[in-house]
């Protein structure tokens, strides 16, 4: 496992980015890329991170942004990056995807 | 990456029913096979369960990584009746609680393949397999059932159909929903992962993993964005979509074989409903431009639609097998349920979109009264439509006793529930009663 992706959906607040980016330095994860846009007032960001130590603790990083979302009134989803590549890509040479 | 992209993924998952139906794993029982029934029930369990005793974990985790579900996961084994030739009808139970007990061990929601091909005729294993159905299929809760009764290069054995007929009503006498599990088919797959058709064919590795895919919904979204477009622009987004849904199917099976360690078989990519609104593929039919399904025009749109699902999905994974297309169940889908009851789909039309998608009558309630000559004749058409078209077909029809036409029955979970259909009351028993074998089409000849 490489990287993932976050998202974040819900009505805009002040400190989402902060909570979700502090949680992510507590497992020693780099962001490499966020992008965050505000349609009609519900918060949208979505977040690549690099997760190349983390492969034992998925799991408890997605319970734990879950929770985080649950106290902050957003959905946070973690999601492998693959899926969303290989929906829109042709090529099946780099086995098994 | 793009925000858009990734907000479409999710919003298929959350809003339009994207799911990957099932991971069905096959497994190979033909080594397995010892001197007294027992002895390979047990061989059977034991083998079942070390197989594939980290199957749901698996699954539960790539579910979990890329936040898609998997609906179901499940088991399909060698048709029985090859495994079981010495078999009595009462031993055959051994093997059908075998499987029950394993599927049930692991933790899967189904296991395909209590199963016969009889299409040229009866073995010993085939007679015993199906007199023993109505016990198998009332006393255990997750083992499924097929038989096949014709193919293209075989014809049709018209005996089986006879006797697939008396055997659907002794399973309605002893049961309202068993025959949701058996399936009689023509031109039967040997890798689909849908049930409640699965088995693993005897051409097949020792072990494989299968994934079907589904998604009516985000089909029916997507044309919805093309109202009132050339008939064209709808194949062609039916064909995009397709390939999206299916790439979803060939990475998470590629995944879960790998994990598994065992060889990654086929994708089938079936639009499949489930009772939800908005997961049905009724409703599609409805988007492409007919007030209800079962309107003048249905079996084109139908057509239209099995055949750009498969285009797209080709495309998009590196072997496409088992049915792909659109499967029609009547109590499986919100919007069939609606028309059926309404009057405005019949069996006749019913039958004839069989004629253009992927599987035939499923899952249709019709009076406790009818003849079992009649379900044999409901059999033998759909035999023919198969067979001389070069496509499976298949009936899993439901009589329900004490029931009639208007009444409804509940089926429960993702089987629906479905209004009784009104049949031809006229005789086919003179037909049936001649039994014998119809010969296959000339076009069966291509050596």
């Amino acid at each position: 496992m490489s990287k993932a992706v976050i998202t974040v959906v819900g009505q805009d607040k002040p400190g989402i980015i902060a909570a979700v980016a502090s949680n992510l330095s507590k497992h020693h994860i780099n962001i490499l890329d966020v992008s965050q846009t505000i349609m009609q007032n519900i918060f949208t960001m979505s977040m690549l991170v690099n997760l190349e130590t983390l492969d034992e603790q998925f799991n408890a990083l997605q319970d734990e942004l879950n929770q985080l979302g649950d106290k902050l009134g957003v959905t946070i989803h973690t999601q492998r990056e693959e899926i969303f590549e290989t929906m829109s890509r042709v090529s099946t040479q780099d086995q098994p995807f | 990456m793009e925000t858009k992209q990734i907000l479409e993924t999710i919003q298929m998952v959350e809003e339009e029913h994207l799911d990957i139906r099932t991971i069905t794993m096959g497994i190979s029982l033909l080594d397995t096979v010892a001197g007294d029934p027992k002895a390979t029930a047990q061989n059977i369990y034991n083998k079942i369960t070390t197989y594939a005793k980290n199957l749901v974990s698996v699954a539960e985790q790539i579910e979990r990584e890329f936040g898609i579900p998997i609906t179901n996961k499940r088991i399909s084994v060698t048709p029985i009746a090859l495994i079981a030739g010495h078999a009595t009808p009462d031993e055959m139970l051994y093997y059908a609680h075998a499987m029950d007990d394993a599927a049930k061990a692991v933790g899967v929601d189904f296991i395909g393949g209590y199963s016969a091909l009889v299409q040229k005729g009866f073995a010993n294993g085939d007679l015993a397999l199906i007199q023993s159905m109505p016990r198998a299929l009332t006393e255990t809760d997750l083992v499924m059932s097929s038989v096949n009764i014709g193919s293209t290069k075989a014809g049709i054995n018209l005996d089986a159909i006879k006797l697939m007929g008396e055997t659907v009503m002794a399973i309605a006498e002893k049961s309202d929903t068993a025959n949701a599990k058996l399936v009689i088919f023509a031109n039967a797959v040997e890798d689909n992962p849908f049930m409640a058709g699965a088995f693993h064919g005897v051409s097949e590795p020792d072990v494989v993993i299968n994934v079907g895919v589904s998604g009516p919904g985000v089909v029916k979204r997507a044309i919805e964005k093309v109202k009132g477009e050339s008939i064209q622009v709808v194949a062609e987004t039916v064909k995009q979509t397709a390939f999206k849904i299916t790439r979803v199917g060939q990475m998470v099976g590629a995944l879960a074989a790998q994990r598994l360690g065992v060889e990654f078989g086929i994708v089938d990519l079936s639009l499949a409903p489930t009772p939800a609104r908005g997961d049905s593929v009724a409703e599609v039919l409805e988007e492409i431009g007919l007030e209800q399904v079962g309107a003048h025009g249905t079996t084109a749109a139908l057509m239209l639609l099995n055949d750009a699902v498969k285009k797209g999905g080709v495309m998009a994974s590196q072997r496409v097998g088992g049915l792909s297309g659109a499967f029609i169940p009547v109590s499986e889908d919100a919007g069939m349920i609606d028309a059926a009851k309404a009057g405005v789909l019949s069996l006749a039309k019913l039958e004839a979109m069989t004629s253009v998608c992927s599987v035939g009558l499923d899952m249709i309630a019709i009076p406790g009264n009818t003849p079992a000559t009649t379900i044999s004749a409901m059999i033998a058409d759909e035999a023919a439509i198969g067979v001389q078209n070069n496509k499976t077909t298949a009936v899993r029809i439901l009589p329900t006793l004490g029931k009639d036409v208007g009444d409804m029955v509940d089926y429960g979970g993702l089987l629906g529930t479905a209004p009784v259909m009104p049949v031809v009351e006229k005789s086919s028993a003179d037909f049936i009663n001649r039994g014998g074998h119809i010969p296959a089409p000339i076009h069966s000849f291509k050596n």
